[in-house]
């Protein structure tokens, strides 16, 4: 009988260790099932992993699908540290892409440089105003954060629909359903010619570094750090739960806002009626297996992004269908999420010492 | 009978097709979460439902065990969640989400043989007698098996949770989990089945649109019911009434404002087509305004990790 | 010593000789906007590459990616294409225009080809189908078999294609049943078998005994045969979906097209083009008709056809008149391909108003 054991300490050497495990777990049995699938095992996993990234291209497309992950998990990382779920980061983008592209639609083409900075203004401001209600509704009229924020994302997502379907589409593109494309002043400069690489990166490093300061320096990380860790404790320190609540759905949903801005200037460079692949839930992931921390929520965007580059390319290669790196995807996250357990807990074999153990 | 009488049975009708496999995942998750475990798996849980109960349904030609089917591969996928969560105590969101994408590519990895096949699609079961009652006749006495088993369930989870020892040892687990292992309750065992019980329901839902709503298979044809499922459960108040009430609500609104467009409202449909979302949002709002009942109703350890002391 | 040189140099020229080989095998590439199994859109142009396949051989290897969301993965998944030595590179759905032409800008060797949209340049094409051509045929049938008078069309999103379908059924069914109406329903998804099979019980239960789609699955279609109305297929042949109901289908044909133009590229004859094919070319297909329908009804449609195929007629020959009764093609005019890509109004027999 295998079962587990509470460790005294968490394990400092897991913590690294565990996502190694993980990681070689998904390799053995990556190779199993593509072997059980008759294809090459090796170069398969080689697709996945490795070619994907094998060039400075492939690194810089990395980086592009991580910016978004990494900036809105790290904003829900800090709501679920205190117990805040918003789920509907994936509005929130929405909305900051639509307050953004707003701007860029309506100024005259001679606009200057104030253009984007006010974008990037705006995109928060979005952002932070799909969370607002959320927050309201649940400060005012206790209503469940996780249903309202939901909802509200598919309201701001048919909002957007509208836009590009109707008022906002593109004079002169014949009435399909996309904006004009952006002018140069109101699209992120890029970092490196000739790659789509776009100053979203550094925006992204300054947030996840001033994260990880206001979490482990100010008054309100240790807030939201005693929160998470005991409610109770926090209800007796004095801590306001309303003012939490307003902090942290308005820093996830501006960090939302703010990635739906970067991604309709930097990437697509226009209104489109789908500006994200569903970020704003798989950021929710990433928020989980970067375990709530700013360092490890970039580590794991990147290697979620690494999951969905590795999936195109396993198509093209190997002429795999999308549903066999949807069930790869999948069992990498297990792996990586089951893997955690190793860091407060032991494996034993054999039976409980004392009497009346579980598992 | 008018004609606007026969309309409205019509409409009535077609609510209840949308509402049920929204009602079935719901009332699973309902019990799930009672227990204190979330599943945000409920999308992939549907999708592999969805699969199995039609590729059982092709390969038997007897639909109802394409409905069996459904369950147990529900079961199946949730019984490996609960081996994520309640063994491996992994954190119960990322992993239900996890699951979802999982059972996306499953789902569509399974079903790639069975795009384009056709069935039998489940069959209406009228109850002799009642069925021919004028008006409500057809409403209430003319539907498939699954209809009435949704109803039936409601009755039976609404007693089984306030009125037997069973129900309030399942409380007792959501509750405190920490109690209900001090007075020797197998706190992982239960959960485990409230989990498996809710992956079958989810299976069963999305039978229900593999089956009657559509009968075919095709890839994601759930598109996005499992999550409206999961907030219908919120929406509730964790009370099965109410989740009846919710689906129905949800179901209702999206056929009715469906009707709008064939009526010729000339508001732009996008606006049309949030009204179920928004609905959702205000009828919560309106409810969750008594914040002391609201407490007594949400599983105290919902969605957290709970390991047994020795 | 020298015969280690000697080695090296015969393994080098294997090699060499191995990746000509591998170089006379054309590489096409496919990028979906759907997954290959919605039995739609994607579905039909998948068909298409098989139809490449099948008829060339060894000469071809071709590569597809499924389900990539319009939007910022688009590019990515296009260079991608490219830069992995794929010599044609065909990009199936509007929402891939403006990525498209970016990758191209970047791999002018490379060809590309892209499905419904409207920007060319040297090394991109663009092709689409005269789907209206075949909904004008459909649109007589409907005209016809309707006994209500009110036709439902389940729509997906108010673009001009979708808007010019709609236009192009009522025209028809107009022309030979003056009181024949169509009631629009939108379910804001191209793809949602459950919406869009509520959608079609709403038609019909107000009223609709002709339920016609532009959306991808089977459900409409279902619901027909199910409540005992009439459908049409769309993209595909959907017959076994609805043995009763379906008077015929619209199928989406890439087949040709797709094989041509990969010949066109093994031959280096390529050259980019806008193509707009119609029934004339076969882009735009029918199923069998279905059995119940009057030998007349079937024989007036099979005219419309052959009409439309030789040019004698137009399905937007004026006079076009709008929803509020103003003339917008004149008597004798045909409207121009211009207007029609860009179509954003109702014509007159469309209940509703058309969000703008």
């Amino acid at each position: 009988m295998l079962r587990l054991e509470p460790r005294p300490q968490a394990s400092k050497a897991m913590v690294y260790l565990s996502p190694l495990l993980a990681l070689l777990l998904t390799l053995v049995s990556g190779f199993l099932i593509f072997m059980l699938l008759g294809v090459n095992a090796g170069e398969a996993l080689y697709a996945f992993f490795i070619q994907p990234v094998s060039d400075s291209y492939g690194v810089s497309e990395l980086l592009v699908k991580a910016v978004p992950l990494v900036l809105i998990g790290v904003g829900l990382a800090v709501g679920f540290r205190a117990n805040v779920w918003n789920i509907g980061a994936e509005g929130q983008l929405a909305m900051g892409a639509v307050f953004a592209g707003g701007l860029a639609i309506w100024v005259p083409t001679d606009s200057g440089g104030w253009v984007l900075p006010l974008m990037m203004v705006l995109g928060v401001l979005g952002g932070m105003f799909w969370a607002a209600i959320p927050a309201l509704l649940r400060t005012r009229y206790n209503a469940n954060e996780i249903l309202t924020s939901l909802m509200l994302s598919y309201v701001a997502l048919l909002f957007l629909s509208y836009l590009v379907h109707g008022p906002w589409r593109d004079p002169d593109g014949f009435n399909f359903p996309e904006s004009k494309l952006f002018d140069d002043f109101a699209t992120l400069p890029l970092l490196l010619e000739g790659t789509r690489l776009h100053l979203g990166l550094l925006l992204t490093l300054v947030i996840v570094a001033g994260v990880w300061v206001m979490l482990a320096r100010t008054l309100v990380g240790f807030q939201v750090r005693v929160v998470g860790a005991s409610p109770r404790a926090a209800q007796f320190a004095g801590f306001r739960e309303r003012a939490l609540v307003w902090f942290a759905l308005l820093l996830s949903g501006a960090l939302a806002g703010l990635a739906g801005m970067i991604e309709v200037s930097g990437p697509i460079g226009q209104l489109v009626p789908q500006v994200s692949p569903g970020y704003g839930f798989t950021a929710i992931i990433v928020a989980f297996v970067g375990r709530l921390h700013p360092l490890g929520v970039t580590i794991a965007g990147v290697l979620l992004a690494l999951s969905y580059l590795g999936g195109e390319n396993l198509q093209i290669v190997m002429g795999l269908p999308q549903a066999v790196t949807g069930v790869f995807q999948g069992m990498l996250l297990f792996y990586l999420l089951a893997c955690d357990v190793l860091i407060q807990y032991r494996v034993r074999v054999g039976r409980p010492r004392v009497a009346g153990g579980e598992l | 009978m008018s004609e606007s009488v026969l309309m409205l049975q019509a409409v009535a009708l077609t609510i209840i097709g949308a509402a049920t496999p929204l009602l079935f995942a719901a009332l699973g998750e309902m019990v799930t979460e009672r227990s204190g475990v979330l599943n945000l798996g409920l999308e992939g849980m549907m999708l592999i439902g969805a699969v199995a109960a039609f590729a059982a349904t092709v390969v038997s030609g007897n639909p109802y065990l394409g409905v069996l089917a459904g369950a147990a591969a529900g079961a199946l996928v949730a019984l490996l969640h609960g081996l994520l969560v309640l063994s491996l105590l992994a954190n119960q969101v990322a992993t239900g989400l996890a699951m979802t994408l999982f059972g996306v590519g499953l789902s569509a990895l399974l079903g790639a043989g069975f795009v384009g096949t056709t069935i039998t699609p489940l069959p209406t079961l009228a109850i002799p007698l009642l069925a021919d009652v004028p008006l409500l006749g057809s409403l209430l006495f003319d539907h498939n098996a699954l209809v009435y088993l949704s109803l039936l369930l409601v009755v039976g989870l609404s007693l089984f949770i306030y009125h037997t020892r069973a129900g309030l040892i399942l409380r007792a687990v959501g509750e405190s989990p920490s109690s209900a292992h001090a007075l020797g309750y197998p706190v992982i065992r239960i959960r485990y089945l409230a989990l498996i019980f809710g992956g079958a329901m989810a299976g069963v839902g999305g039978a229900y649109l593999s089956l009657v709503s559509t009968p075919m298979w095709s890839e994601n044809m759930t598109a996005g019911r499992g999550w409206v499922a999961l907030a219908l459960v919120v929406f509730a108040s964790w009370k099965p009434g109410r989740v009846l009430a919710g689906a129905y609500m949800f179901g209702g609104v999206t056929i009715l404002q469906l009707h709008g467009q064939g009526m010729g409202v000339s508001i732009p449909s996008q606006f049309l087509s949030m009204l179920p979302y928004l609905a959702t949002v205000v009828v919560l709002v309106l409810i969750s305004r008594d914040s002391v009942k609201l407490r007594e109703n949400r599983p105290a350890s919902l969605g957290r990790v709970f390991r047994p002391s020795a | 010593m020298g015969n280690r040189v000697k080695q090296w140099l015969g393994v080098l020229s294997a090699m060499m000789l191995l990746t000509g080989a591998a170089q006379a095998e054309t590489k096409v590439g496919f990028i979906y906007v759907g997954p290959v199994g919605d039995h739609g859109w994607s579905y039909r142009h998948d068909k298409g590459r098989q139809a490449i396949e099948a008829a060339l051989g060894e000469q071809v290897k071709t590569s597809y990616v499924e389900s990539v969301k319009e939007g910022p993965d688009a590019e990515r998944v296009i260079r991608q294409l490219a830069a992995s030595g794929h010599e044609l590179i065909f990009t199936t759905s509007f929402g891939f225009m403006n990525p498209t032409l970016k990758v191209a800008k970047r791999f002018p060797k490379v060809k590309f080809e892209h499905a419904t949209g409207y920007k060319r340049s040297a090394n991109v094409s663009t092709y689409a189908a005269r789907f209206y051509e075949g909904r004008y045929v459909v649109g007589t049938v409907a005209g016809r078999m309707t006994q209500s008078n009110v036709i439902g069309y389940v729509a997906s999103f108010p673009i001009p294609e979708v808007v010019r379908g709609i236009n192009a059924t009522i025209r028809a069914a107009r022309a030979v049943n003056p009181d024949a109406v169509i009631k629009v329903v939108w379910v804001n998804s191209w793809y949602d078998p459950g919406k869009e099979a509520d959608a079609a019980k709403t038609l019909i239960d107000q009223g609709a005994d002709v339920i016609l789609q532009h959306t991808d699955s089977p459900a409409p279609l279902q619901v027909a045969e199910q409540r005992g109305v009439w459908g049409v297929g769309q993209a595909s042949d959907m017959v076994s979906f609805a043995p009763k109901a379906q008077l015929t289908a619209i199928i989406d044909n890439w087949d040709e097209y797709y094989v041509a133009r990969t010949e066109a590229v093994i031959n280096g004859n390529w050259k980019s083009g806008d193509t707009w094919g119609g029934i004339q070319s076969g882009m735009v297909d029918f199923a069998a008709w279905n059995e119940a329908i009057p030998a007349e009804v079937v024989a007036e449609a099979e005219q419309i056809k052959s009409d439309i195929a030789n040019g004698k007629l137009h399905p937007f020959q004026g006079p076009v008149v709008n929803q509020a009764g103003e003339v917008v093609v004149p008597e004798g005019e045909r409207m121009s391909d211009q207007a029609l890509l860009g179509m954003n109004f109702y014509v007159e027999g469309v209940e509703g108003s058309l969000p703008k």
